[in-house]
């Protein structure tokens, strides 16, 4: 047919790899195609990689302990002994921006991972099921929309019980911020269904015995999934610069825990003074927001057929 | 077939035969869409039968209801906003308005399938199309993924796909309308209908893709002894493939025949507006005749025959009673006062 597309066939013997070719791993693998030719996708990669060894091995990095204080030396500029220099503590900072990574990228992935989860699956309700179901779900979204993020936050985390663990103290935060997060997350899901369920092949597959449960699995989720993806990325982000927030407040994260926020929030008092104080701990923060960002536009990208 | 396939249809699957060669049966059917506005009837009374091996083609221009009737068969109407009031749709003898949802869907794809008009937007845009013809027999024959995936690739040639063995891992978007107008009959096909329904399945292809696809689906009926039904609102696509014509008009069956008596002498004024303004090679220079207005507004369909406002030969009582389908020749349907004149003119 002179019409026809020539299509690209990158596999050399289809038929026989094409046997165990699954619904998730055929989009996942062609994503996975198209993503490694991308130099964006291992900038971003190498970069999370190494966020996420510093968050689960940080003697890897360093050998200096975070909390120990050398008040003598506090403030001191980035020198050979500190390479990033000293807080108002006297505590090493290249240190403590190692050891900071564990508690921020707990709560940004954590915190995504479970906004995406809880507001993408009552959006792909809402959204697919419409009428009662949906004005049910929608209000009770926007009730938690409505809360501002500071009073939801205090309101949580005060009434949850006091705890010293650190992983539950970093639960708490998620916690906090999944509450208030995940409306708006189930909104753009909910305005995406709605958008593909009315599409032709929606229709060709119900008319072709498709199950409702097969349709949103197949064929309303994968199509509906790429703004979910991208806003995930981005949100990541603001997660964690949020749980800056809460503990610059006095309510999320506290010291002794190291956390880039609280390092943040430590050195906006000397801003002009000592910058770098503020600098290095921004810098990762900055850096690991952009990684995921990174991330997340190869992976939206990947995800669209049309683009390959 | 494995084991585990016999006991699935000796278990799950309803056995559904014929009865007298009937396989689908619609009768009195009424189909109404209940919106802010009002109660549009899209279809008002509609009766027809489909015998195995038969292409019907039900003929309309653009709101007669005929899709309609395809999705209500189909069991794909949104409702709400449309409702169906009363009427039957029995396949083998069996009332899917009735029968439960599930039971129904099952019904989906191994016995009755559709082909739908834009290709492109019947697939899913986010999968290559050998898994999507693959899942059909992954879903409703518990194939595993590599049988299934090799279904997919025989089913891709049989449909005539080029080099189907390579290209069944490309996207929808990767093929021209007319492969992928190809590639959706092979998933409506996948699992032997027993009726298949296209709905204005050239449409949106151009005139060589569109004999190309219609001889396709006439030769796959044949081959599989099909019930066809054929929704079109072009005359000259059925010619050749139906065996009969229903032709629709404001949600109503306004005549019936078999395509030949057809095309020779049309029993309804409204079949006869059609062929006429169907435009022939022997007759240049003439100004092509049209049929004048517009089809009713669902809403408000007039009193009498819908369509006395643009019939040339509406009388009094065409504007009063309305014309039931009553045979007018052997073999003949048709629901117009003066069927024996317009016969014979």
């Amino acid at each position: 047919m002179s019409d026809a597309a020539i299509a690209e066939t990158t596999s050399a013997a289809p038929t026989h790899e094409g046997g165990d070719t699954g619904p998730a791993r055929s989009l996942a693998s062609d994503a996975w195609r198209t993503m490694r030719r991308s130099p964006f996708f291992w900038i971003s990669s190498a970069l999370i990689a190494v966020f996420l060894l510093m968050a689960i091995w940080p003697s890897l990095f360093t050998s200096t302990d975070p909390t120990q204080a050398v008040l003598s030396d506090a403030r001191v500029r980035p020198n050979s002994e500190a390479w990033f220099g000293r807080d108002i503590q006297g505590y090493d900072i290249y240190s403590r921006c190692i050891y900071g990574a564990r508690a921020s990228i707990l709560v940004g992935l954590l915190s995504t991972v479970l906004t995406t989860l809880v507001g993408g699956t009552v959006g792909v309700f809402a959204g697919y099921a419409g009428g009662w179901t949906d004005t049910l779900l929608s209000r009770l979204g926007d009730i938690f929309f409505a809360i501002p993020l500071l009073l939801g936050a205090v309101i949580v985390l005060v009434t949850l019980p006091a705890t010293d663990n650190y992983f539950l103290i970093v639960l708490k935060v998620v916690l906090a911020l999944v509450v208030l997060g995940w409306p708006s997350m189930a909104r753009l899901m909910r305005s995406s269904v709605i958008q593909v369920k009315p599409n032709d092949y929606v229709q060709a597959a119900r008319a072709l015995g498709a199950s409702p449960w097969r349709v949103i699995r197949s064929h309303i989720v994968p199509n509906a999934l790429a703004p979910m993806i991208v806003v995930a990325t981005i949100n990541l982000g603001a997660y964690i610069s949020a749980e800056a927030t809460l503990s610059y407040l006095g309510i999320g994260l506290q010291p002794p825990t190291v956390s880039w926020g609280v390092d943040i929030s430590a050195a906006v008092v000397g801003m002009r003074t000592t910058p770098h104080m503020l600098f290095f701990p921004s810098l990762f923060l900055s850096l690991a927001v952009l990684a995921f960002i990174m991330l997340g536009d190869v992976v939206r990208d990947a995800l669209d057929p049309k683009n390959r | 077939m494995t084991v585990q396939d016999t006991t699935r249809t000796d278990d799950a699957r309803v056995r559904y035969e014929p009865q007298d060669g009937v396989l689908l049966e619609v009768e009195d059917l009424f189909v109404e869409f209940h919106t802010a506005d009002g109660i549009a009837t899209a279809i008002n009374g509609v009766s027809f039968e489909l015998h195995q091996g038969e292409s019907l083609a039900i003929l309309g221009e653009s709101g007669s209801g005929k899709s309609v009737t395809a999705q209500a068969i189909m069991g794909i109407l949104d409702m709400p906003p449309a409702v169906i009031p009363s009427g039957h749709i029995r396949y083998c003898g069996q009332d899917l308005l009735t029968m439960p949802e599930e039971q129904r869907r099952k019904t989906r794809g191994p016995e009755v399938s559709m082909i739908f008009q834009d290709a492109l937007s019947s697939l899913n845009p986010v999968f290559p199309v050998g898994w999507q013809i693959a899942e059909m027999f992954r879903v409703h024959r518990g194939m595993n993924k590599s049988d299934a995936l090799q279904q997919a690739v025989r089913l891709m040639e049989r449909v005539q796909i080029p080099a189907a063995r390579e290209r069944v891992k490309a996207y929808p978007h990767q093929f021209s309308g007319g492969m992928r107008q190809r590639i959706m009959i092979a998933m409506a096909i996948a699992l032997d209908p027993a009726v298949l329904i296209a709905d204005e399945p050239t449409t949106a292809l151009d005139v060589t893709v569109q004999a190309q696809i219609m001889s396709l689906l006439e030769e796959l009926q044949e081959e599989r002894q099909m019930g066809l039904i054929l929704i079109t609102h072009d005359l000259g696509v059925v010619a050749d493939v139906a065996d009969r014509i229903a032709v629709m008009y404001a949600g109503r069956l306004v005549e019936k025949a078999d395509v030949d008596a057809l095309y020779a002498s049309p029993a309804h004024p409204y079949t006869r507006g059609l062929l006429e303004s169907i435009p022939r090679l022997d007759q240049k220079g003439q100004t092509l005749a049209a049929i004048g207005g517009l089809p009713p507004n669902l809403m408000r369909i007039p009193p009498g025959c819908a369509f006395n406002p643009r019939c040339r030969m509406a009388q009094d009582v065409c504007r009063t009673d309305r014309p039931e389908l009553r045979e007018v020749a052997p073999g003949r349907l048709s629901a117009c006062h003066f069927a024996e004149e317009v016969i014979d003119a």
